[in-house]
């Protein structure tokens, strides 16, 4: 359970709101209203004020690297700094069975694993993106445009895959302009525009 | 083999150099004229002054100016690192990282030379403890102002790979390792050329000065190795402080990267 109370991101109004297990959390709105920022600030990529915790555990109080290792923000441009995807992913035997896994779901062939980054489109690396922020299992998933760069086809593998990690327990939210995606998946819905209150629980500080 | 001492008659010779420069700038008109004729007047007021101040300390000998002499060194430091970088990290602590770290390891070396290798009596004989302060804080400078130039330009450009690593639980040594040691190597880089270069490519300013004063080229010799290995302990230690030092100002205790601390890109007039 991922829990915000009071979140200021900056000229909105206070965010409050829960999201639990198993479910998911659509953050709308149109460009510039804030959306990858309440994503980033919950990851604790910025500084803001506001109460942040996910099963109890205060984001202030667990270290920085332990809570983005339990709650994941993938952004929406897909970066890679390694030569090749392999390179970028974690190692381990059982990262690498999950890893084969989700490739699989996600039609990537595994010969792309060692192939130059640079030759890869920009598709094949977001859903690479996707599976490098899934590889390791963080409680909380904040999907910053997880289909912006695919086909129909591709984006429906990636949308299986979240409703994936939502039976198997994970809070999810998603910052979209695709309705269809999110009306499909979300169970809440945050509406961020100025100077409107978010939909559900907002309060003033 | 004596030292002759040169006189103003010689120097009013040499300056007609100066007229050559003048004259290539007018021939082919550069508009240097004046730029030449003010940075030679500033280069033999600055040295005179320098002469001046230096005569006054060794003749006094006393510790209390031999350490004004080296705080005024510190502050031209100050000023000399920050005026080099393109974006600066704001705050008093920037300035402590830009101008400490040379100077803690200057410090450091040339203490560890008059001390240990030299020998002198007394350790902080102004003869020897301002020149080779000089000479390590000169270094240690460039090394620095190379190091952060190179971070704050590299923490700008490649922010997306530092938050995406950062965001997948990196602590920040480690998803800003790659700048870091780009700009470690950098900032090493200058000594490690002069070292390999020295003696082939040209004599050092040094080594030249010892031998025109009457030193034997092999006593030369070996005053300027020692120096140059002084110049490489300072610069590294100096560069290794700062690039730390320069990772910690751009981040905050929550790892996170906080490129809000860099001041604006400085136009170029």
């Amino acid at each position: 359970m991922l829990r915000v109370e009071n979140l200021k991101i900056g000229s909105l109004p206070p965010l409050s709101f829960e999201v639990a297990g198993a479910e998911c959390l659509a953050v709308e709105g149109p460009s510039g209203a804030g959306k990858s920022r309440l994503l980033r600030a919950i990851a604790d990529l910025d500084p803001v004020r506001g109460h942040i915790s996910v099963d109890g555990a205060s984001q202030r109080e667990m270290p920085a690297a332990s809570w983005r290792r339990l709650v994941r923000y993938a952004a929406a441009e897909p970066v890679w700094w390694t030569d090749t995807v392999r390179q970028g992913l974690p190692g381990g035997p059982a990262g690498a069975a999950r890893i084969q896994r989700m490739m699989a779901a996600l039609n990537l062939d595994p010969r792309l694993l060692d192939a130059p980054l640079a030759l890869l489109s920009t598709g094949e690396r977001q859903r690479f993106a996707l599976i490098r922020a899934l590889v390791d299992e963080p409680r909380v998933l904040l999907l910053d445009e997880p289909t912006a760069a695919l086909d129909p086809a591709n984006a429906a593998l990636v949308e299986e895959m979240i409703r994936y990690q939502l039976l198997a327990g994970k809070s999810v939210l998603i910052a979209s302009h695709d309705r269809g995606l999110l009306a499909r998946l979300a169970h809440q819905r945050l509406q961020l525009a100025r100077p409107v209150l978010p939909a559900r629980g907002g309060r003033a500080a | 083999m004596t030292y002759l001492p040169l006189e103003l008659p010689g120097l009013a010779l040499a300056s007609a150099l100066l007229v050559v420069s003048g004259a290539i700038s007018v021939a082919f008109r550069l508009g240097l004229e004046k730029s030449i004729s003010m940075a030679a007047l500033r280069m033999v007021i600055q040295l005179a002054i320098v002469a001046l101040v230096l005569k006054f300390i060794f003749e006094v000998d006393a510790p209390v100016w031999t350490g004004l002499f080296a705080i005024a060194m510190l502050a031209a430091v100050a000023y000399e690192v920050t005026s080099r970088q393109d974006r600066r990290i704001r705050g008093w602590q920037a300035f402590l990282v830009g101008a400490g770290a040379p100077f803690v390891a200057g410090l450091a070396a040339t203490l560890f030379a008059t001390m240990a290798v030299i020998g002198n009596e007394p350790w902080y004989a102004p003869r020897y403890l301002l020149p080779i302060l000089g000479m390590m804080l000169g270094n240690a400078l460039s090394g620095v102002a190379l190091v952060l130039d190179t971070i704050t330009e590299g923490a700008a450009r490649e922010r997306a790979v530092i938050e995406t690593r950062l965001a997948l639980g990196e602590p920040r040594f480690e998803a800003m390792g790659g700048v870091l040691g780009r700009g470690l190597k950098t900032g090493l880089m200058p000594i490690l050329t002069a070292m390999a270069a020295t003696g082939i490519v040209s004599l050092p300013g040094m080594m030249t000065g010892q031998i025109l004063a009457g030193v034997s080229p092999v006593q030369a010799a070996k005053y300027q190795v020692m120096i140059l290995f002084l110049i490489s302990g300072a610069t590294a230690l100096a560069v290794l402080m700062a690039g730390l030092g320069a990772i910690l100002l751009l981040s905050d205790d929550r790892h996170r990267l906080r490129l809000e601390r860099l001041t604006a890109p400085r136009t170029t007039a």
